[in-house]
């Protein structure tokens, strides 16, 4: 994963709530078997129509989505994250996200900022009264600054950590190898396994 | 200066002592806590990406014997006995099992008798058990609480790590009891139960929290039921919503292939027994249900939380408060083609839905056909029922169910995940009105343009029989009585 520290560029208003991952992705567009290639899936149904926000020339190539609160909810699909990062966003400012999208974003290396709803009204305004305006998204100062506005977000300090120094979550809890050996050691037996597999005290067949 | 008495061990909700028993590395200075991982469910559409991260890193995974898969998402409900139509569906499940071939991981295929929606197939295995821990690359995980398990959906960067370490770096959750208190009048439902909970806290009340579903109304239910429950606490938020453990959980387990047997029956038993909840303990926060009041369910909306009783109107925009909700209550309306004030049961369906991993099981199956037994479905509506698994399926068939769901009209399909979702054909077309008794009613989720109605199955059985959103009640003076 690349380091993450501080992202300027165009900034896109998406003034909804409730933006499920259902509509941040299709799940038609959930068969692929690559992490990559899920830019036109973005937005899908929403983009068909010309006045979607990104489909208009001023916010062509943003890397920061300004958006309503509960961005991410409902399902755990992470590609969702692919998507967004896909089409080139970095960084998604809400007030609030989904559990489950939120802890994927900082796996794949997308900011999640959550920006107090009324900051993210003041961003709108700023972003919306000047189309194309950069917008500067400071990871190490938790900040976020478009024109004379700057504003302060939220992340928890162990995923920023984990972005600023570019980190891979696998490498880090292997570290830990002999503690995860030591627990297995005290797992009782009656704990389920799948393997080796046992058959049904009644059988059946299609 | 006296020394310190030694502290009371301070009384544990549910959740916390499953947390705590799979510690294995506390967290320090921010860091999360690194949490045991005893059940890894895997499916064919989060999984493709995660053995791929694992092949480019050389690593193999932990716990073959602690991860099972099936094939639920894209498979086809018709003529499962010939290759997949679609090609990219076709190429998801191929990968898949290659994929469990190469790093020796159980996998149910379509067509073997243990295929089915995978949170359907974990408790029916017996594999799902009191205080163990759960997850699985799909947020309705949340599913296999109802055992007192802490189950809980992950992104395709977490099922590489489960994969790799079988443990989870995670913060932990707060906890919410969600107390439903009462007896549920005849006709209502344990979906009820949850969609009213939903819309009392909203999409985003349960999230950061653990839910705990606690009164007699909820003791009450039986496993199904609470599946149904628990299944749905991620509408309302919540990663995990869990049930304690009691006799009706392990009278569901005894004998179950993966259950445990003989003298560790006995010792699994004594230590479920120490599992529910104290006197005492704390929760971070606390909701109260009457059961006794609660009417059958339905959404009008685009999230599950936009839900009222069928015996409501479609509500007005205009009287909510809160501006965001107000503002996605018009653009839901506008999506479903509803006006405010229109009476639910004069809103016509053009398909019925039933089956998904919130509704499929045996009982779900069984309380559709007592509704429809010997009647003819609506004229015009497409009636599918779809089991969760293949031994549902043919556990409805030796019941005779497939035979009055076939005498009512309805389509008798192989178990799958179907049109919950719509990955594979099961899709409503644009515009077509369902009532569903899936989990999500978001845009376009059981196909482009197509409007779900959230329902239980004894609201979808009378819809089907109507035509228009119905509760069995309305069925009353058509013969029904109930």
């Amino acid at each position: 994963m690349q380091k993450f520290s501080t992202v300027t560029g165009v900034a896109v208003p998406l003034r909804r709530s409730n933006v499920d991952t259902d509509q941040i992705i299709p799940a038609v567009f959930l068969k692929r078997v690559t992490k990559t290639g899920f830019e036109d899936a973005l937005f899908h149904a929403w983009r068909e129509d010309a006045e979607f926000i990104l489909n208009r020339p001023e916010y062509r190539g943003g890397r920061i989505l300004i958006a309503g609160p509960d961005f991410g909810t409902g399902s755990s699909r992470e590609h969702a994250v692919w998507a967004l990062r896909d089409y080139g966003f970095d960084v998604v400012i809400s007030s609030r996200f989904g559990d489950i999208f939120r802890g994927n974003s900082g796996k794949q290396g997308l900011l999640a900022a959550q920006v107090a709803y009324e900051d993210v009204e003041r961003l709108w305004e700023v972003v919306e009264a000047h189309p194309g305006i950069p917008v500067t998204v400071d990871l190490v100062g938790r900040t976020v600054s478009a024109g004379a506005l700057t504003v302060s977000f939220d992340i928890d300090d162990y995923t920023r950590w984990r972005l600023l120094e570019g980190l891979d979550d696998i490498g880090l809890t292997l570290r830990d190898e002999e503690s995860i050996a030591e627990f297995e050691s005290h797992r009782a037996s009656w704990r389920p396994k799948t393997l080796p597999i046992r058959e049904p005290a009644e059988s059946g067949s299609l | 200066m006296n020394a310190v008495p030694a502290a009371e061990p301070r009384p544990r909700t549910l959740a916390e002592k499953v947390w705590d028993a799979h510690l294995v590395k506390k967290g320090e200075d921010g860091t999360p806590d690194l949490i045991y991982i005893d059940l890894h469910l895997v499916h064919e559409v989060t999984s493709p990406q995660a053995f791929d991260g694992l092949r480019m890193a050389g690593r193999p995974v932990r716990r073959p014997d602690l991860t099972i898969a099936t094939e639920d998402h894209n498979t086809p409900t018709l003529a499962i006995d010939r290759p997949i139509a679609d090609p990219t569906s076709r190429t998801q499940i191929e990968t898949l099992r290659r994929n469990a071939a190469e790093f020796g991981i159980r996998l149910h295929s379509l067509g073997d008798v243990e295929q089915g929606i995978v949170h359907v197939v974990g408790p029916q295995l017996g594999l799902t058990q009191p205080g163990i821990t759960v997850v699985c690359g799909d947020s309705h995980t949340s599913t296999h609480g109802a055992f007192g398990a802490m189950a809980f959906g992950i992104g395709t960067s977490e099922v590489e790590h489960v994969l790799a370490t079988q443990t989870l770096p995670l913060k932990p959750f707060k906890t919410m009891a969600v107390n439903v208190e009462g007896t549920l009048r005849p006709g209502v439902t344990a979906k009820d139960i949850i969609l009213a909970v939903i819309a009392r806290i909203g999409t985003g009340g349960g999230q950061g929290y653990v839910l705990e579903y606690r009164g007699s109304a909820i003791r009450s239910l039986s496993m199904d039921g609470r599946m149904t429950i628990c299944n749905m606490s991620i509408e309302a938020g919540a990663r995990a919503g869990m049930v304690a453990p009691d006799e009706t959980t392990y009278a569901y387990l005894h004998g179950r292939a993966h259950a445990p047997q003989g003298a560790d029956w006995d010792a699994a038993v004594e230590y479920w027994r120490t599992l529910p909840t104290e006197e005492g303990a704390v929760f971070d926060a606390e909701v109260f249900i009457d059961a006794d009041m609660l009417e059958p369910f339905v959404t009008w909306g685009t999230n599950p939380g936009q839900g009222v009783s069928l015996s409501d109107a479609v509500p007005d925009p205009a009287s909510i408060d809160d501006q965001h909700e107000r503002a996605a209550a018009e653009r839901a309306l506008e999506y479903m083609a509803l006006e405010p004030g229109t009476k639910l049961k004069d809103v016509r369906v053009d398909a019925v839905f039933m089956g998904s991993c919130t509704n499929s099981r045996i009982e779900d199956l069984r309380a559709f056909a007592s509704i429809i037994k010997g009647k003819r479905k609506a004229d015009g509506v497409r009636v599918m029922v779809v089991p969760g698994s293949a031994r549902v399926r043919l556990e409805a068939e030796a019941e005779g169910l497939d035979k009055v769901f076939e005498e009512f009209g309805a389509e008798w399909r192989f178990a799958g995940c179907s049109m919950c979702l719509g990955m594979n054909p099961d899709q409503l077309a644009p515009g077509e009105r369902c009532a569903s008794t899936s989990n999500r009613n978001f845009e376009g989720r059981q196909g482009k343009g197509g409007r779900t109605h959230l329902v239980s199955p004894l609201v979808a059985a009378a819809t089907a029989i109507r035509g228009t959103l119905s509760s069995p009640w309305d069925l009353q003076g058509e013969g029904e009585g109930r």
